[in-house]
């Protein structure tokens, strides 16, 4: 602001000010930055583009050899002569498993947290209680996965696992899905350290949608004596239903593309087991552990997983983003 | 009638001890994650660590030094490269654009991009970047980066840019300058706070970044500051030590990660306290 001040003065102070020339410095100047502006927010576009074709024209060779079957085939077998027999299904399988149960632990607790920051918390705390559930998403994935490894992996394996086992050793199907022999590496672990990871996802953006409650709406609640739980269940909630949504969709396209915290701790297995305590993989797992001493059909199938990734949180993402923009034009209405 | 109360009265309890409880569980993990990172981490941070490459196996000792440039020197090419994109079409939805049909589909695909999986984003520069270019290199690693820094800066920019009040951009048209003039000199000296920030949040998402480095930079065991090959990072070297039985690569992994958290977390803890000040209610 001060230049602006200072402009006219040096003006003044020039005598050979070609005001003719300035003015075209001036246009010349206001063009270019339009364009720069416009050719970056149209780069957005582009990258989306190069990524979506970068990843057809790398699975090309895989779509042609596998067709749909991809899909379908559970083998993985990429050293296979003369044609490795490489399917999807395993990975699918994890990705779709892990991320489903992550959610079933995520969404109630994050919730939860929610509600407890909007309606419960003392005022002092929560700021620091939300600031520290919000860094909790900014700890590096690696740092998860590492730690699912070292610390909670064999945990679950020593203290929880033969346990749930022995629990459910007589009934049926459930002993199918808690079987031995409790692991480091499994499902399960990677599904609750996923649960951790999207649990900040999951309340940072209930928080922010609770509070676009109309206080009155809640007072008004509060006013007939309702207690804290019929105002949550019958004002809050119904309220704010598509952002919750949205932000829980939100949570599972982070679930879906999660790769650090997987890789380390889920085992890297094609074979699908009906247990959630055997090692399993999910796609981006597959991914990141075999891309790099990968080539020809065996990395043209990765690309191809990758690319099936990306239809996938494609589709989850337009869904949450969709809900989320329903809610803002509520709320800006 | 009593029965009716004492049953609400129960069921309001119960989910209140829930939330309670949920809260203690959330903010429990946290703990207990920095606490596991500073034990395991602490221990093996020593002056060697920022002076000396990483070992070889079987070797005691060594550090991290090359990793640590190297992520510094990738880090820094990704955020130089990711801002001034991500400011300028930022700048753009924001300010030229605001009512146009464009401006929401790119809005749209800027939100799909920021939360892309970053694997993605390593799987297209590999295809982009790596096979053309004929092998793995720290460029590769940097442009890896850079596109995630891209869709970060956009969004903090843009809602940064529609929070700058409205009679200020036409108090300075009214004086009769250019558009181009009211943003940079107004928009952003007014805004600048926020978006500081947004870089920021942008640095602290990217220097942890992991799987888009992993067949992009890939790694080096030994110096490297050549962007065309190789190059080593934190992030990779700590993935490629902790599956080693090696002890001391393992000490060496959890000493990694302890500073990667703490240079994450006090990006995030800066720019947060850089928003606040500004963050007009």
């Amino acid at each position: 602001m001060t230049d602006m001040a200072l402009e006219p003065a040096r003006a003044a102070a020039e005598p050979a000010f070609d005001r003719a020339r300035a003015l075209s410095a001036f246009k010349l100047g206001d063009k270019t930055f339009f364009w720069v502006t416009r050719l970056s927010a149209l780069f957005v576009l582009i990258i989306l583009g190069g990524i979506i074709v970068s990843l057809i024209i790398g699975a090309w060779p895989a779509i042609r050899t596998y067709g749909f079957d991809f899909l379908f085939t559970q083998r993985w077998a990429p050293s296979l002569q003369p044609t490795p027999i490489l399917g999807a299904l395993g990975p699918i399988y994890g990705t779709i498993v892990t991320s489903l149960i992550a959610m079933a632990i995520a969404i109630p607790v994050g919730l939860g947290i929610a509600i407890f920051l909007t309606e419960l918390c003392p005022m002092p705390l929560r700021q620091p209680i939300a600031v520290a559930i919000e860094l909790l998403a900014g700890i590096p994935s690696i740092i998860y996965g590492m730690w699912g490894f070292f610390v909670l992996g064999p945990f679950l394996a020593d203290h929880f696992e033969p346990a749930i086992v022995s629990a459910f050793e007589n009934v049926p199907i459930l002993n199918t899905i808690f079987q031995g022999p409790a692991s480091n590496l499994s499902l399960f672990n990677a599904a609750l350290v996923l649960s951790i990871m999207i649990l900040p996802f999951i309340t940072a953006i209930s928080r922010d949608v609770f509070a676009t409650v109309p206080p009155v709406l809640k007072e008004a609640a509060y006013g007939v004596g309702c207690t804290t739980w019929e105002v949550v269940r019958n004002v809050v909630l119904p309220y704010t239903r598509v952002g919750v949504i949205g932000g829980v969709m939100l949570a599972l396209g982070r679930a879906l593309g999660e790769t650090m915290a997987v890789t380390f701790i889920i085992g890297n297995s094609f074979k699908i087991s009906g247990s959630l305590f055997a090692p399993g993989t999910t796609i981006s797992a597959a991914i990141a552990s075999e891309f790099a001493e990968s080539d020809g059909l065996h990395q043209s199938a990765l690309i191809l997983l990758g690319l099936l990734l990306f239809v996938l949180t494609f589709c989850v993402l337009t869904a949450a983003r969709l809900m989320l923009r329903r809610l803002e034009r509520k709320a800006g209405a | 009638m009593n029965s009716i109360y004492a049953s609400r009265r129960r069921s309001d309890k119960i989910i209140k001890v829930l939330c309670y409880a949920a809260a203690i569980f959330g903010v429990g993990w946290l703990c207990l994650i920095l606490y596991t990172l500073l034990v395991n981490g602490l221990v093996g941070l020593h002056p060697r660590i920022f002076t000396q490459m990483t070992p070889p196996p079987g070797v005691q000792d060594g550090g991290l030094l090359n990793a640590i440039v190297g992520s510094l020197i990738m880090t820094s090419i990704g955020v130089a490269i990711g801002t001034p994109l991500g400011l300028f079409a930022g700048t753009w939805l924001a300010e030229y654009g605001r009512y146009s049909k464009l401006t929401g589909v790119i809005r749209f695909v800027n939100d799909i991009l920021l939360s892309a999986p970053s694997i993605i984003i390593g799987l297209f520069v590999y295809g982009a970047i790596v096979v053309p270019m004929g092998g793995f290199s720290g460029i590769a690693g940097s442009i890896a980066l850079a596109v995630i820094v891209i869709p970060v800066v956009v969004r903090t920019t843009e809602d940064m840019l529609n929070l700058v009040p409205n009679h200020l951009r036409e108090a300075a048209s009214a004086l009769g300058m250019p558009r181009a003039y009211v943003i940079t000199k107004v928009s952003y000296s007014a805004a600048r706070a926020g978006l500081i920030t947004g870089v920021l949040l942008a640095t602290a998402r990217v220097a942890g970044e992991t799987a888009p480095l992993l067949f992009t930079a890939l790694s080096n065991q030994f110096w490297s500051v050549n962007l065309t090959s190789t190059m080593a990072n934190l992030p990779v070297t700590i993935n490629n030590f902790v599956n080693n039985p090696d002890p001391n690569w393992k000490q060496l992994a959890w000493t990694g990660a302890l500073l990667i958290t703490v240079t994450v977390l006090s990006l995030n803890i800066i720019a947060r306290t850089l928003g606040a000040e500004r963050k007009p209610k």
